[in-house]
């Protein structure tokens, strides 16, 4: 048999571990009343926190301490908040706490958180589900006190803001151990109600007076709720569980009252601009009218038969012009053909011959043409055609040309 | 309880924005334009008078507990 031994450092070191993996002693609450109570002048606070039966040591560090937001004192009933693990040194186990509160107002404090994170685990608080108001509510339901001025504000904003609205009031109470349960059943009378939103408000108090409207059953009320939820609860600093729950979070029940409904104003000025643009619209439709029929008459006029018949007629001395032109033309043409031909006839016509000097030598007898002298008799009677006139002459015995030349 | 006997002034502000982008759409016979015109200033005035002339109405429900009110 092996004997297993094991060091004091092995030993407090494992319970260390074990403590600090342990969930419930990472994270927990614990109720006691202070004792032993030293602050060393490093700023750490070193007490005892005990019950009737049990005592546990505890140490607050210096960043811890001064958040602090009383002066602990020896006997203070406190809840503290921090983890269990061991002070190796001592072996001792050890509390270290890192929020510290008195016991009434740090059990509230717990209650809310625990609450808070349970309802965040299951949903209640998603963006998600967040629904937008109804722009032009018509009726609202407002659940508080009749009585507070709470109520007095709120209807104070409406009335200024948009009087159109129809109110529907809810009584409960707001504050003491029956609230929770009266603000529920006048919520769940208003959601019998046909109303388009809820504003569920209470005016300032101390963070007692404040705490039903961190109950749960308030809180799964709102949740409930079929229309959008707007609270407004006490001054702008404080939130309670209903804020996250609801649709919309006003800082105070007269802002709550701002945001559930429009300002008459700006839908004064919303309806003034609609009439704006029905006049503008209803003038774009006449002078369309307008145009059409501006341009039916111009069509009409292009078809007026006296404007047709006038075309015509223009037509008509067109065409006679153009004949005219083209007449006109065709004789010139012709003359000009003549002319020519005129011209040629004349270059060609014996008579141009003349013109040159030469003569026809004709029988006066038979008006032949000499051509050759054996064709006269000597003695016989001629004609002389001259490009100027006629000339007589005999014909004479013919000498030849040479000779002629040879004797001049 | 108050009963509206007329119509909402939502009623009548939604039927006024249909109105002008109906008569906006253009293109339309000018008897309709007309008749839509008509309706569009009728609506206006009536959206006016009810922001003129409302005051709050409040009803108060009865709780189950009388000293919750």
């Amino acid at each position: 048999m092996t004997v297993n031994i094991i060091s004091i450092s092995q030993i407090t070191s494992y319970l260390r571990e074990l403590l600090e993996n342990d969930v419930m002693l990472s994270d927990i609450w614990v109720l006691g009343e202070v004792s032993n109570l030293k602050r060393a002048s490093s700023g750490h606070y070193y007490f005892t926190l005990k019950d009737d039966a049990a005592a546990l040591d505890v140490a607050m560090w210096r960043t811890y301490t001064s958040r602090l937001t009383h002066n602990l004192q020896n006997g203070d009933a406190v809840l503290a908040h921090g983890r269990v693990s061991i002070y190796e040194p001592s072996g001792r186990l050890q509390f270290y706490v890192d929020m510290l509160q008195p016991a009434g107002v740090g059990l509230l404090h717990a209650r809310f958180e625990e609450l808070k994170q349970r309802l965040a685990a299951e949903g209640l608080f998603d963006e998600s589900r967040k629904r937008p108001l109804p722009p032009l509510p018509h009726r609202i339901g407002i659940a508080t006190s009749a009585q507070a001025a709470a109520l007095r504000d709120i209807l104070t904003v409406l009335a200024r803001r948009y009087p159109l609205v129809e109110v529907v009031l809810s009584p409960c109470l707001v504050q003491g151990e029956r609230a929770p349960d009266s603000i529920s059943a006048a919520l769940y009378r208003l959601y019998a109600q046909d109303v388009d939103l809820i504003i569920l408000a209470r005016g300032g108090g101390s963070i007692e007076d404040l705490w039903c409207f961190n109950e749960e059953i308030v809180a799964r009320t709102v949740f409930a709720s079929p229309v959008p939820v707007i609270t407004g609860v006490g001054h702008e600093t404080d939130t309670t569980i209903v804020d996250y729950v609801a649709d919309v979070r006003a800082a105070t029940p007269s802002a709550a009252a701002e945001q559930a409904v429009p300002d008459m104003a700006v839908l004064a000025e919303a309806v003034t601009v609609l009439r704006q643009q029905l006049d503008e619209a209803m003038s774009a439709q006449l002078w369309m009218h307008q145009n059409a029929l501006h341009s039916a008459t111009a069509t009409l006029q292009r078809q007026n038969p006296a404007l047709w018949l006038a075309r015509s007629r223009q037509q008509v001395d067109d065409l006679v012009q153009r004949a005219t032109r083209q007449v006109r033309y065709l004789t010139e043409r012709r003359q000009l053909q003549l002319d020519g031909l005129r011209q040629q006839l004349i270059t060609l016509s014996p008579y141009a011959t003349l013109h040159r000097g030469y003569a026809v030598v004709q029988r006066t007898s038979d008006g032949g043409v000499v051509t050759a002298p054996a064709q006269v008799q000597r003695g016989e009677r001629l004609r002389l055609t001259l490009r100027a006139g006629e000339l007589a002459a005999v014909a004479a015995p013919p000498a030849p040309i040479e000779e002629q030349h040879t004797d001049d | 309880m108050t009963e509206t006997s007329t119509e909402t002034y939502e009623t009548l502000y939604t039927r006024l924005q249909e109105t002008v982008a109906q008569l906006e759409v253009g293109n339309l016979p000018l008897a309709e334009a007309l008749a839509l015109y008509e309706q569009g200033v009728q609506l206006a005035a009536a959206c006016q008078r009810l922001l003129d002339s409302a005051e709050l109405r409040v009803q108060q429900l009865q709780s189950d507990q009388p000293d919750d009110q």
